[in-house]
């Protein structure tokens, strides 16, 4: 019984469960959903999904955390399952034609339509602006590494730490931006609509967040000095010693961190092969000529 | 590329900007004493004094409360910070009369309430023994987001207790506003209770 102890919130948020039972509902219909229409999506893809969703919800909602709040490398790996790993795992599953069959018929007739008949109409423009920057493929790097940064500065890092409420913000700014920028990295163009971003543009996005990270890394990780005192201060929950905590919270940013960018450029290679077929079997003469228009691309 | 190209407008600078003004916070007074306004949670609690009375943070309104976690078999930490403290107060003169120092034992099984009595007692009239129970002691340490947890006991039974160190200082109404930091100086906080007492804002609307 103490074991499942451990799986308890250690500070319970009601937002984190209302949003995870909706997702797994909507889901969860969409699934049933599309194995009446005789089109079942198997077992990997909602595995991958629930397995994003677990690891993100574990580390938020239960004993994690309080090891999060009290340990530097501890907070360093949530936050890497956070903004990486869940994210990802999610969005490569595909989620998205699973999650529009588990809306109501009305949720499924597109968002613009959507506010049409919600009478927000003006809402569309506004919506649609802040979608664009937010895939841009300028600011959603920039986005990504900046928040890494950001919540990594010194002062900032001592005040989110000791205000439950910049801690939630934090947690929830980067669960929220890797969707956004995982999105942008792993889905295939032909799901990402208007603002889809070039396979090419991503190979060059993806050393651009590893050398980042890179950086931030090995600076936490190498300093002499300790960046935040306040894990200390505040009574550490694992028997080590400040700089070895901080030591191995940097190496944690670093490697693993930078790591995921390869697993990103084998999914946008693996994309472009994909795409490279299609279009060998649409037209095969005018793909063999560089250059020529690819009608497969249009799609998107 | 294959994407045909379109205009992209630049609109994060409000995201950048909204960060960058949560970072405006901490700003630091005395060297190892931090101003926590807004940061800190108000003082809240029910625990037990040691005399034995059931006590709220309403009992302490109108003082300015030192908060800080600890137990009585600590053998350097504690006592130097509750030294300190009680130098920090000596310091003070008659306005430490409005300042008490509640001192929340973090072991206790060991530090019952005489045995808190008595420690308490060595430090001065000022100082507040409080024990609670584990679900009375876990809501304040979620509360303030501290952490505390037993070694591994000695062949005579004996365990040191792993616990923040910080002072939280909170005003008159309960308002968290300072936090002090391993290794402040008595001069240090006397200095910044001082200054808020005379103020007047540290202990307004009481």
């Amino acid at each position: 019984m103490r074991y499942l102890w451990y799986l308890l919130p250690w500070q319970f948020s009601p937002a984190v469960l209302t949003v995870c039972v909706l997702t797994v509902a909507l889901y969860l219909r969409g699934l049933l959903m599309l194995k009446r229409n005789g089109a079942p999506v198997g077992f990997w893809r909602p595995f991958v999904f629930f397995l994003g969703l677990a690891v993100s919800y574990a580390v938020l909602q239960t004993y994690f955390d309080f090891l999060a709040q009290h340990s530097f490398w501890v907070h360093c790996l949530q936050q890497l399952i956070l903004h990486h790993l869940g994210p990802a795992l999610i969005v490569l599953s595909g989620p998205v034609l699973v999650l529009r069959e588990g809306l109501p018929r009305a949720g499924r007739t597109g968002a613009p339509r959507v506010l049409r008949e919600m009478r927000l109409d003006w809402l569309r423009k506004p919506l649609r602006l802040a979608w664009r920057t937010l895939q841009h493929p300028l600011i959603a790097p920039l986005l990504f590494v900046g928040l890494i940064f950001f919540w990594l500065i010194p002062r900032v890092h001592f005040a989110t730490m000791i205000d439950t409420r910049r801690y939630l913000l934090m947690n929830w700014s980067m669960f929220a931006d890797g969707l956004l920028f995982w999105w942008v990295i792993l889905a295939p163009k032909e799901e990402q609509g208007s603002a889809a971003v070039g396979y090419k543009v991503r190979l060059l996005i993806l050393p651009f967040i590893s050398m980042t990270q890179i950086v931030i890394g090995a600076y936490i990780s190498l300093v002499p000095w300790q960046l935040y005192p306040i894990y200390a201060l505040c009574g550490r929950a694992l028997a080590i010693s400040p700089m070895l905590d901080q030591q191995i919270g940097g190496l944690l940013t670093w490697i693993p961190g930078a790591m995921m960018s390869l697993v990103g450029v084998i999914v946008v290679l693996r994309h472009m092969m994909r795409e490279e077929e299609a279009q060998l079997r649409m037209s095969p003469l005018r793909a063999e000529t560089p250059g020529s228009s690819r009608p497969s691309a249009e799609v998107a | 590329m294959s994407v045909p190209s379109r205009r992209r407008t630049l609109a994060c600078a409000p995201v950048m900007l909204g960060a960058l003004l949560l970072a405006g916070c901490a700003t630091r007074l005395q060297p190892d004493v931090t101003d926590v306004r807004g940061l800190v949670a108000p003082l809240e609690f029910n625990l037990t004094d040691q005399n034995g009375r059931a006590v709220t943070a309403a009992d302490y309104r109108g003082d300015i409360v030192m908060l800080y976690f600890g137990y009585t078999h600590c053998t350097q930490e504690c006592p130097a910070t509750l030294a300190m403290l009680a130098d920090a107060l000596d310091r003070l003169g008659p306005l430490a009369s409005r300042v008490r120092v509640l001192f929340v034992t973090v072991d206790p099984r060991r530090d019952t309430i005489p045995v808190l009595k008595r420690y308490v007692g060595d430090f001065g009239p000022h100082f507040v023994g409080l024990r609670g129970t584990d679900a009375q002691l876990t809501a304040m340490i979620k509360r303030y987001r501290v952490s505390y947890h037993d070694e591994k006991p000695d062949k005579n039974g004996n365990y040191e207790v792993i616990h923040s160190s910080v002072v939280f200082i909170f005003d008159g109404r309960g308002r968290a506003r300072l936090l002090a930091q391993t290794g402040f100086s008595s001069a240090a906080i006397t200095t910044d209770v001082r200054r808020l007492l005379e103020g007047g804002r540290l202990l307004e609307g009481t």
